[in-house]
């Protein structure tokens, strides 16, 4: 897993973005960008390179499912691997974001372990 | 337009009033009589049964307003559940906050006696002052010292991580409050239409449409399937291929 990846954190509350930004940092990633709502990355995400998005699901504007849909409707961001942190824990919005193409959710609060074990499951993957 | 029929009306009643005594019929001439007082109230009794009934139908209205009873029944109590929740996540946070502090505490200042113990024994060294038998004290001492200054920083560390993870509650219990808002604004809305019901100006319904999203599990609500913790979700989701 390359610890220089450029990371994009998409979350409404500024301190939730702080605290997964410091988990990451923890954990080797340091190259972290930061997007309160869907329609600010969004844009972020088309011209920036991102190689891994971590966002939340209830947001303003756009949320993250409709973010994640846009990005697996994005012939150039399509494989983008994603990250869903978020509060929201029924059970048809997990099943309605596995549909939507996420590849990890992680349900808040949550420990700088499940963030760990969720990411390199992810990479594990992409590189598998 | 209107007073021609009334007139019309009273003339033709009159008219039936003198032809029924003229015919000997008293049932006839008191029944046409005993209607007269209520067609001059015509108007006024037709304006109070209208406002009667406009208050009557807005009442029920308001009673049978799903989202008025979806707020009495429901939005109500899960509102006090979510507030006392939110009491709890800042509680609980305060407290891990507060336990990593008072844990990292003597950790820190373990390492700064024995670094200031050091120093000085160092300082020491350094002027030339110190035996051979003291130096190999001293030197044993660095060295656990070394080994005690890696495992507090990671203790202090694994602490910072916890303070840091605790401040979440910020997002949930912002959530939680925002939902509480709307309702305490729907509310309002309502208890406003209410009010401005007698009058003519009725206010827009404005309806929003309905968040689907469930936000933050909260205890004692009932807010459908909720998955309670991290492993139920990876089993959910790896039953669903992943």
């Amino acid at each position: 897993m390359d610890k220089n990846m450029k990371i994009l954190i998409v979350d409404d509350f500024s301190t939730m973005r702080r605290i997964i930004k410091n988990l990451l940092r923890d954990l080797g990633f340091s190259n972290t960008h930061e997007a309160d709502d869907g329609l600010t990355a969004l844009p972020m995400l088309q011209s920036g390179n991102f190689d891994f998005l971590v966002s939340d699901w209830n947001m303003p504007g756009m949320t993250g499912i409709d973010l994640l849909k846009a990005v697996r409707a994005d012939p150039k961001l399509a494989s983008l691997p994603v990250l869903m942190v978020t509060a929201e824990t029924k059970r048809e919005q997990i099943v309605q974001a596995a549909e939507a193409g996420v590849n990890g959710y992680v349900i808040k609060p949550f420990t700088a372990g499940t963030l760990e074990e969720k990411i390199s499951k992810i990479f594990d993957r992409v590189a598998g | 337009m209107e007073k021609t029929i009334v007139e019309s009306e009273r003339l033709t009643q009159a008219r039936a009033l003198v032809a029924s005594l003229e015919a000997g019929d008293d049932t006839e001439a008191t029944r046409i009589i005993m209607n007269f007082p209520e067609n001059i109230e015509t108007d006024l009794f037709q304006e109070v049964g209208r406002l009667t009934r406009e208050l009557h139908e807005a009442i029920v209205g308001f009673a049978m307003d799903d989202k008025v009873v979806q707020a009495v029944q429901h939005e109500m109590p899960d509102a006090t559940e979510r507030l006392t929740y939110v009491i709890e996540l800042t509680e609980n946070a305060a407290n891990t906050t507060l336990k990593a502090v008072e844990d990292s505490m003597p950790v820190a200042e373990e390492l700064s006696n024995v670094s200031d113990k050091l120093a000085t024994e160092w300082d020491r060294f350094r002027g030339r002052k110190m035996e051979l038998e003291d130096f190999r004290a001293l030197s044993n001492e660095i060295g656990q010292f070394l080994t005690l200054a890696s495992s507090h920083s990671k203790t202090l560390n694994e602490n910072l991580s916890e303070v840091l993870l605790a401040q979440g509650y910020q997002d949930l219990t912002g959530q939680i409050i925002r939902r509480v808002i709307t309702l305490i604004h729907d509310v309002e809305e309502k208890l406003v239409r209410l009010v401005s019901i007698s009058g003519t100006a009725r206010m827009q319904e404005t309806k929003k449409e309905e968040v689907a999203l469930e936000g933050p599990a909260v205890p004692n609500i009932e807010q459908g399937e909720m998955l309670s913790n991290q492993d139920d979700v990876d089993d959910l989701l790896s039953s669903l291929g992943f």
